[in-house]
């Protein structure tokens, strides 16, 4: 119980100095453009904290440390999917992007392409990954809350929600970017103490009897362990095995000692399976069954390596894609401030990702019974405990479960603020009392969605937005930067192509998930096929439509690439909501006749 | 101009009607300026090439192509090369197991080049690239100054 109230006043102080923050931000945020893009006066070293807090979201918190548990090595490429999507965007999209003077993704197409049209379809699949992207931070929220104290797991989300709303609708991103900044320092701090700790500990010899992860053989049980499944889970067993289950075994009821063969058993929800120690490790299908595939590299034949490549693809391509992680550079002041964001969040990102790679590493050792229930994203949050079963622990389990509770609200205000954006200025006028109205309908669905769509693994929702984002804006961004040939009407084509094909390969995959698991990885992975096929579809329909080329495509082009001090920006934010007097103000800082366009 | 006159949003941007205002307007095309190129604060104004720029003539249009191409090469090549250099660990670690056995400093290599290695590699070449497109960028606007 102590534990409990350790963790709720860390949860609750965090969530205080949120709002605090949140109330020192938007103080003076009452015109559009401070809700959309915070007036763009952001200094980069904030914005870099402020966008690198945003980034790590419950995927990479919980995530990263709960898939090296399962997956073991090759889990590895998300992180490094992860950064190098950041690199990517710094060479590609940061400083042009910035320079476009958009003040959200559908506005940089209409931009650049000059067609409202594509601005309504871009719309479209910003909506789809926001949301995509929001709901399972909403329901990582619940399994967090859930797991540190047992409160219902609905009550996490909704909490989250509320106090992600209230602060977006005090002043959008001018109130969430101190947030986001400080949130990022408390995550480093909450997933960097715990580890020096932890490995500590680690190092002194994990003295708990466990065998080291180099160890020749499958994952044994070190302890007696009774695991309790929380949903239905499909186990595979490779060595012949006893242990005592009382519940629902592949379909039938079991109910004292049991014999398993090797082989795949189907464990129904609410199942007691109880293990004595020295028993081997029955884990969830597709992950590693023995440490020699957990620790050695790409053990998983062809599959496997196509799996990583795609996973490669996908993040690396799926960052600059992001809706809520692009809206972050708009608020930069100038292109070469956006382009030292950047490398400032390659730095922060490095930092932070050795830590949770050590605590999935670890919690191998300690919390082999993760792998049997298949909830391998709270690792992180009951590793402290486990290991130091006395007050440090229950002090380590608290500021792991703050830092936890930071990231899904850092991540959440930066997608309900980009996506509630994207609503108020495309669907409603774009006054702040339509941000505020599409702030709330934003949360709404989101926390519906999350209440009423089955969970799975953070990361792996994650990488399907992220494939979905690679196969969408990323050619839609890179071909419209740097090509003179985009047509709106081979963006359009590209767009519904790429975004077509994921969302059907994830429709076949979640059917197949129910109907006995027969789609292979091509559709739960489709990145390396959709990516290359969104950019060729955009070429190649450009080419044909060659005369819908916009005509000031030079000056466009211009725009982006002119250094800034050549002052060639220009920014639609104030050019559509701005007040009469920043409108002059734009409109003497150049020589008008340049401008004919409307 | 100093810092603190421009309105809260453009900070570094300049303002060329502020100052000569009280001029009519045929006049403050021709009052004599002082023109301070690749200000390190960035605050440089180019007025002739500008326009030249913006009107696209042959000679604007050349220097701009030639801008994005030379960003694009850049980009291109520290991109692909990362791409490269990461996109080879999978295919070496399948065809050469043989590596997952190699051990520095009682950790196996592969969990030292996928946990520890790509991250500095990250930085170093988005700092590399930052390097290079400021490069660029200053002697374009060196280049328009003739």
């Amino acid at each position: 119980m102590t534990r409990n109230l350790w963790s709720l006043g860390l949860v609750v102080v965090v969530a205080a100095i949120t709002f605090l923050l949140g109330y020192v931000g938007s103080r003076r945020a009452n015109t559009t453009p401070d809700f959309l893009v915070a007036r763009r006066a952001i200094p980069a070293t904030r914005n870099a904290a402020a966008i690198s807090g945003e980034y790590l979201s419950a995927a990479s918190f919980l995530g990263v440390a709960g898939l090296v548990l399962k997956d073991g090595i090759d889990a590895l490429w998300y992180p490094i999917g992860f950064t190098a999507g950041y690199l990517a965007m710094m060479l590609f999209v940061a400083a042009p992007l910035r320079r476009s003077g958009a003040y959200t993704l559908p506005d940089f197409a209409e931009a650049r392409l000059g067609s409202t049209n594509l601005r309504k379809f871009c719309t479209f699949f910003v909506i789809c990954i926001g949301v995509l992207y929001l709901v399972p931070q909403l329901q990582s929220a619940g399994l967090t809350l859930n797991t540190i104290t047992g409160l219902p797991a609905w009550l996490g989300g909704a909490l989250v929600t509320v106090i992600v709303v209230v602060n977006v609708l005090g002043g959008g991103m001018r109130a969430i970017t101190l947030v986001q900044a400080f949130q990022y320092w408390g995550k480093l701090f909450a997933i960097a103490a715990p580890t020096f700790v932890l490995f500590a500990v680690f190092l002194g010899g994990p003295g708990n009897g466990a065998k080291p992860v180099d160890h020749a053989d499958v994952l044994r049980f070190h302890e007696p362990v009774s695991v309790t499944t929380a949903e239905q889970v499909r186990l595979q067993v490779v060595v012949p095995m006893e242990l005592s289950a009382t519940g629902q075994v592949n379909g039938g009821r079991a109910d004292g000692d049991v014999f398993w063969t090797p082989g795949t058993y189907t464990v129904g929800k609410g199942t007691v399976l109880r293990f004595e120690a020295g028993a081997p490790v029955p884990v969830v299908e597709g992950s590693p069954t023995d440490n020699e595939h957990w620790l050695k590299p790409q053990t998983g034949g062809p599959s496997g390596l196509f799996e990583t490549y795609s996973l490669i693809f996908a993040t690396f391509l799926g960052t600059m894609g992001l809706p809520h992680v692009l809206v972050r550079f708009y608020t930069n002041p100038d292109g070469r401030a956006a382009r030292r964001t950047a490398l400032h969040v390659l730095y922060l990102l490095g930092l932070f990702y050795v830590f949770p790679t050590v605590l999935g590493v670890i919690s191998r050792l300690y919390l082999p019974e993760l792998l049997v229930s298949g909830k391998t994203d709270a690792a992180v949050l009951l590793l402290p405990e486990t290991m130091q079963p006395n007050l440090l622990g229950q002090v380590l389990g608290a500021v792991v479960a703050a830092g936890a509770f930071a990231a899904f609200l850092s991540t959440s205000s930066g997608l309900v603020v980009s996506v509630a954006g994207v609503v108020s200025t495309d669907i409603l006028p774009g006054k702040v009392r339509d941000f505020r109205w599409a702030t709330v309908l934003t949360g709404a669905v989101a926390i519906g969605l999350a209440l009423v769509l089955p969970r799975s693994d953070a990361s792996l929702t994650v990488a399907m937005s992220f494939a979905l984002a690679a196969s969408t804006f990323c050619p839609l961004l890179v071909l419209g930067i740097w090509w003179r040939g985009l047509t709106w009407v081979g963006a359009v084509a590209g767009l519904v192509v790429g975004g077509g094909l994921v969302i059907g390969s994830q429709a076949i995959t979640v059917i197949s998930s129910y109907t006995g698991g027969w789609a292979p990885s091509v559709f739960s992975m489709p990145a390396l096929v959709t990516v290359p096929v969104s950019f060729l579809t955009m070429v190649m329909i450009s080419k044909l439509t060659s005369r819908r080329r916009p005509e000031d495509v030079n000056q466009i082009l211009l725009r982006f690439h002119a250094p800034d001090p050549l002052g060639f920006m220009r920014d639609r934010d104030v050019q559509r909501f701005g007040t009469a007097e920043e409108k002059a103000r734009l409109a003497e800082r150049r020589d008008p006749r340049a401008w004919d366009q409307p | 101009m100093s810092k603190h006159s421009g309105p809260p949003g453009q900070p570094d941007q300049p303002q060329p009607g502020e100052r000569d205002a009280w001029l009519p307007v045929s006049a403050r095309k021709n009052r004599r300026r002082r023109v301070v190129l690749a200000d390190p604060r960035g605050r440089g104004r180019v007025l002739r090439t500008i326009i030249e720029l913006e009107e696209q003539t042959s000679v604007g249009e050349k220097l701009i192509r030639d801008l994005i191409r030379q960003q694009l090469r850049t980009a291109a090549v520290l991109g692909v090369g990362t791409l490269v250099l990461l996109g080879a660990l999978p295919l070496l670690f399948y065809l050469v197991p043989a590596v997952s056995d190699v051990e520095v400093a009682g950790v196996p290599l592969p969990w030292l080049l996928l946990g520890v290695v790509p991250f500095p590699l990250c930085y170093g070449v988005g700092y590399a690239y930052r390097r290079l497109a400021e490069r660029h960028e200053h002697d374009f606007v060196s280049s328009v100054d003739r």
